[in-house]
């Protein structure tokens, strides 16, 4: 039973460890194992904490014989993607710029996460400070997708979609600014959810644009997602944009049902571009929702077309800021021989930093100078109120949203370098969602020329937990989530 | 105003508020802490740190506003100021920009010749202040390395920014001390210029007098008193109008201030002036002041130098220049108050001469501060009792006075101990009187030639006799008679 143990979801691994069927020692040691088997054809972590997961473990084994209470994620092994803060451990936030820093707090996420006795076993790859969306843009090596190690697993929360999928892991943490973790998950064929924006803590989160920036859950279903996602919420005063709500506790029926549920299916989004056979597993999925006793209908949210070039204002605007905080006097790299303080700044910045982080620095610092600021910084804030509106006004009107995660799927490796406009268009579905701060999820819905394709749902403010019930209800009576990549069945154990 | 020109001040000075822990984080707010343990990762910028609003610093700001007479904004906004200098850990500063919390008020001034003047404030802002940098070497050029000390980074600092409402040096200083009494009257600083908690950057222009328009600034960095700055002013003024005069331009310039040289110096131009390229800081989003916390602070407000000011004028007929110093600091007000409490209202003038000139005198020879004042009000009252009855002469209580701040004894005790009782013993003063003028034939002659003012030399001898226990209108008296007796005699 023990090398099945990574087959297992979270709820699973839980209840067998709390009843004392397996302990956490057993289980941190089976899913250790599982990494060293299949990193070397994943690449999904950048740092594995065996020492200290083994060490929670034992804490665990030690905490239920003694009979104390567990928590909820009691024995569940959790990767975490790298720009999350784990204290004692190196956080890369997949940058050279801090290649040997060790962080000394923890996020509150992953305080969360140590209370409710989950097993942290390491830290996952990612692009450059959240700076991509295949992965590509690490500086320690790309991440493979586990459908196909030729292309890519999206991004940019790359290691921690990829190792979910390949069951390395039942349950990880991303951070979506603009994607980050329903695009992956979507190109992996895993569950990603970005809740609604303030609804999880950032303290501890490497800011990429502190305005769009929001920690979610990876899964392999919608219930384990709701579970993560449970323990992580609620109102953190270290975090002056977190919501004074408490923690949602999803509930979930007992048979899937979403009669009088009605769903828009904003046209905007299933226009040029993209993939005829992604296009016709939503349509698919559009059925099944009906089948369920959902009404769809089309709508319009006529502004979302200029979300794209007003995030590629927004955000490396508040990424120059929030990344002048690397300059190479206090931690992280810094440059040698060096004249002057300017000098290193210079060279601490040129040598540390990558190729597209570089590019987004360059377009903030620009967007942000006082003479072009009303033309694009102010002009972006504009689209960025009016692209929010579309959706309140549409969701008057409905009560969930459709469409495609991602307009196609996972692409080869290296086929994009040198074209970054091509890239980021491929995030015109899930970037508008982040301009409004709605909670949206990313579900398996079928494949397409034999790579998984994602189905989004997005919600109203704040009502995640209905969101994932009608996730929830999809899953039930589909099997897209339950099916392995080849990976896992070409010897990975 | 030198020769036909007039000089145009406007000031912008940062004052560290008076808080228990920082403005984004929860640690400490004090001076000369070892360097680097009032650190976190927030006042570190740590990866993923975030910033919270310290309420109390709000507040206090609020009460600055309000003690400045300015008008509160209903909403605290705050943005980035992006630059890069080692003692700014996240690489921008969180300020406020556009609504700023407290904008419009006013300080008055009074001058020495009495009259008052009206310095507008444009706004009071609320930022964080960065931390410290140590250079090891001569000067930051010839250092071979420095050091950062980021205890002060993140420590909550209001800007205030007056209009160019200021015309000399004299009025400048008024002006700065007059706020630092306001400040540290509310508690919103306990503004330390020697430790930096008030610091003042100088924007100084110069035009002929009874032009309508100004002429191009300078702004001055790095004064670090209210003397460095009276001098700067004097300093850059004088610059200006030598390059007017001389048939140049005055070029729009920062420039910083080296006292120990007494000149300003080039820091950079316009032309050089840094893009800070301020945003709306997406971590703190803007906060509602609610009115009831505007209402709460007003409350608290305790009695301002002006009110004080116009009462002590007012109810014991001060003079303003007078009560504008003793309304200086609190410390002085409240022992003034004191004092005339012990004392009665009728002697309210004595207390303040007592205060502004022998008090503050020796408080002054000794190096004392206001919350060192060396003589209780209860003794000056004994003093003003044992002078009022007749028990000592005014030059004997300046002496007991004296005695009284190395002793703790009460004027009485002090008196009776010394044997300083006033003389006012006809019997035995005459007999002084009498063989004194026996004894000077030289000035008796004086006084028969008619010179009045003898009489008056007799009594200092008397006087002196007595060590200035005698009653001085007794003696005089008495002098006249013994010298007109000493006439008829012959």
């Amino acid at each position: 039973m023990h090398d099945a143990l990574y087959n297992l979801s979270a709820t699973e691994l839980n209840r067998l460890f709390v009843r004392g069927q397996v302990s956490a020692v057993e289980i941190a040691e089976a899913f250790l194992a599982r990494i060293e088997a299949v990193e070397p054809r994943l690449h999904a972590f950048l740092t594995v904490t065996a020492d200290s997961a083994v060490e929670t473990a034992r804490e665990l084994d030690a905490k239920r014989a003694a009979g104390e209470p567990l928590g909820p994620l009691a024995g569940v092994p959790v990767a975490v993607k790298d720009n999350v803060a784990v204290d004692g451990v190196r956080m890369t936030c997949g940058s050279k710029m801090l290649a040997e820093y060790v962080i000394p707090y923890d996020a509150t996420v992953v305080r969360r996460l140590k209370d409710a006795g989950a097993i942290i076993v390491g830290k996952t790859n990612m692009d450059e400070f959240a700076m991509g969306s295949s992965g590509e843009n690490s500086a320690f090596g790309t991440t493979r997708n586990p459908w196909d190690t030729a292309r890519v697993p999206g991004g940019s929360s790359s290691g921690s979609a990829a190792s979910v999928a390949a069951r390395v892991v039942p349950l990880a943490i991303g951070s979506d600014t603009g994607g980050s973790i329903r695009q992956p998950a979507a190109l992996t064929g895993i569950v990603g959810f970005k809740p609604t924006y303030g609804y999880v803590s950032r303290y501890g989160l490497a800011a990429l644009a502190s305005s769009l920036d929001q920690i979610g859950p990876f899964a392999r279903d919608v219930h384990d997602a709701a579970r993560l996602f449970s323990i992580i919420a609620g109102y953190d005063p270290l975090d002056s944009t977190s919501a004074d709500v408490p923690a949602p506790q999803p509930e979930f029926p007992s048979e899937p049902d979403l009669k009088g549920v009605r769903f828009g299916m904003p046209r905007e989004y299933f226009g040029e571009g993209i993939d005829a056979e992604v296009k016709a597993r939503l349509d698919e999925a559009v059925a099944t929702l009906q089948d369920l006793g959902a009404e769809v209908e089309e709508c319009s949210l006529p502004h979302s077309k200029y979300g794209l070039q007003a995030y590629y204002v927004i955000l490396p605007a508040e990424a120059s800021a929030n990344l002048a905080r690397f300059d190479g006097v206090r931690y992280g790299h810094r440059a040698k021989d060096v004249a002057d303080v300017a000098e290193m700044y210079v060279k601490t910045r040129t040598e540390g930093f990558g190729h597209e982080v570089k590019r987004r620095i360059m377009i903030g610092t620009y967007v942000l100078s006082s003479d072009v600021y009303d033309k694009y910084y102010k002009k972006a804030q504009q689209i960025r109120t009016l692209v929010a509106r579309d959706f309140d006004r549409v969701f008057e009107e409905f009560d969930a949203l459709i469409t495609p995660t991602s307009p196609e799927v996972a692409w080869p490796l290296g086929e994009r370098h040198d074209d970054p406009i091509r890239t980021y268009a491929a995030d015109v579905c899930t970037i508008p969602v982040n301009l409004a701060g709605l909670p949206a999820v990313s579900v398996p819905c079928g494949f397409a020329h034999g790579l998984p394709v994602g189905l989004q749902l997005v919600g109203k403010r704040f009502e995640d937990s209905r969101l994932l019930q009608f996730a929830w209800a999809y899953q039930q009576v589909t099997e897209f989530h339950k099916v392995q990549p080849p990976l896992n069945t070409e010897g990975g154990r | 105003m030198t020769n036909g020109w007039e000089t145009v001040v406007g000031l912008e000075v940062h004052v560290e508020l008076a808080t228990e822990t920082k403005v984004w984080c929860g640690c400490k707010n004090e001076f000369g802490a070892e360097p680097n343990t009032n650190v976190c990762p927030v006042c570190l910028a740590l990866p993923g740190a975030l910033p919270v609003l310290n309420e109390r610093a709000l507040e206090l700001i609020i009460k600055a506003g309000l003690a400045l007479n300015c008008q509160i904004e209903r909403v605290a906004s705050f943005h980035r100021k992006n630059y890069f200098y080692p003692d700014l850990p996240t690489g921008y500063q969180i300020t406020q920009f556009d609504l700023p919390l407290c904008y419009d008020g006013y300080v008055e001034i009074t001058k020495a010749d009495g009259t008052s003047k009206r310095i507008r404030i444009e706004r009071i802002h609320l930022e964080n202040d960065a931390g410290k940098l140590l250079h090891a070497g001569d000067d930051v050029a010839a250092a071979h390395s420095s050091l950062v000390d980021f205890n002060r980074a993140g420590v909550p600092l209001i800007e205030i920014v007056t209009k160019p409402d200021i015309r000399s040096a004299e009025e400048a200083g008024l002006f700065l001390n007059k706020l630092r009494s306001i400040l540290k009257y509310t508690g919103v600083s306990d503004v330390k210029m020697e430790e930096g908690s008030l610091r003042c950057d100088i924007n100084i222009s110069v035009r002929p007098e009874g032009a309508a328009e100004y002429g191009t600034r300078c702004e001055l960095k790095n004064v670090n008193s209210v003397a460095h700055m009276m001098r700067a002013i004097e300093y850059e003024a004088a610059r200006q109008i030598d390059i007017i005069t001389a048939g140049g331009v005055v070029e729009q310039e920062t420039r910083s201030w080296r006292n120990d040289r007494g000149v300003s110096v080039l820091l950079r131009t316009k032309e050089d002036a840094e893009d800070y390229r301020y945003f709306p800081e997406p971590d703190l989003p803007p906060v509602a002041v609610a009115e009831e916390l505007v209402g709460k602070v007003r409350a608290s407000l305790p009695e301002l130098p002006d009110a004080v000011i116009e009462r002590l004028m007012g109810d014991y007929g001060l003079s303003r220049y007078d009560a504008s110093l003793i309304a200086t600091e609190r410390e002085y007000v409240t022992w003034f108050d004191e004092a005339v409490e012990l004392a009665g209202a009728e002697q309210a003038k004595a207390v303040a001469n007592w205060q502004l000139n022998e008090l503050f005198r020796i408080m002054n020879e000794r190096g004392f501060g206001p919350e060192q004042i060396p003589v209780t009000p209860n003794q000056l009252a004994g003093l003003l009792k044992l002078i009022q009855d007749g028990t000592i002469t005014g030059k004997i209580a300046k002496d007991v006075f004296e005695k009284m701040v190395d002793s703790d004894l009460d004027a009485a005790t002090i008196v009776k101990r010394e044997g300083l009782t006033q003389v006012s013993d006809e019997d035995s003063l005459r007999e002084i009187a009498r063989r004194l003028v026996a004894e000077n034939p030289g000035p008796v002659q004086q006084w028969i030639d008619g010179k009045e003012t003898v009489a008056q030399w007799f009594m200092g001898q008397v006087m002196k006799e007595t060590r200035g226990r005698a009653n001085p209108q007794v003696a005089l008296k008495l002098v006249i008679e013994a010298l007109n007796e000493h006439t008829a005699e012959r």
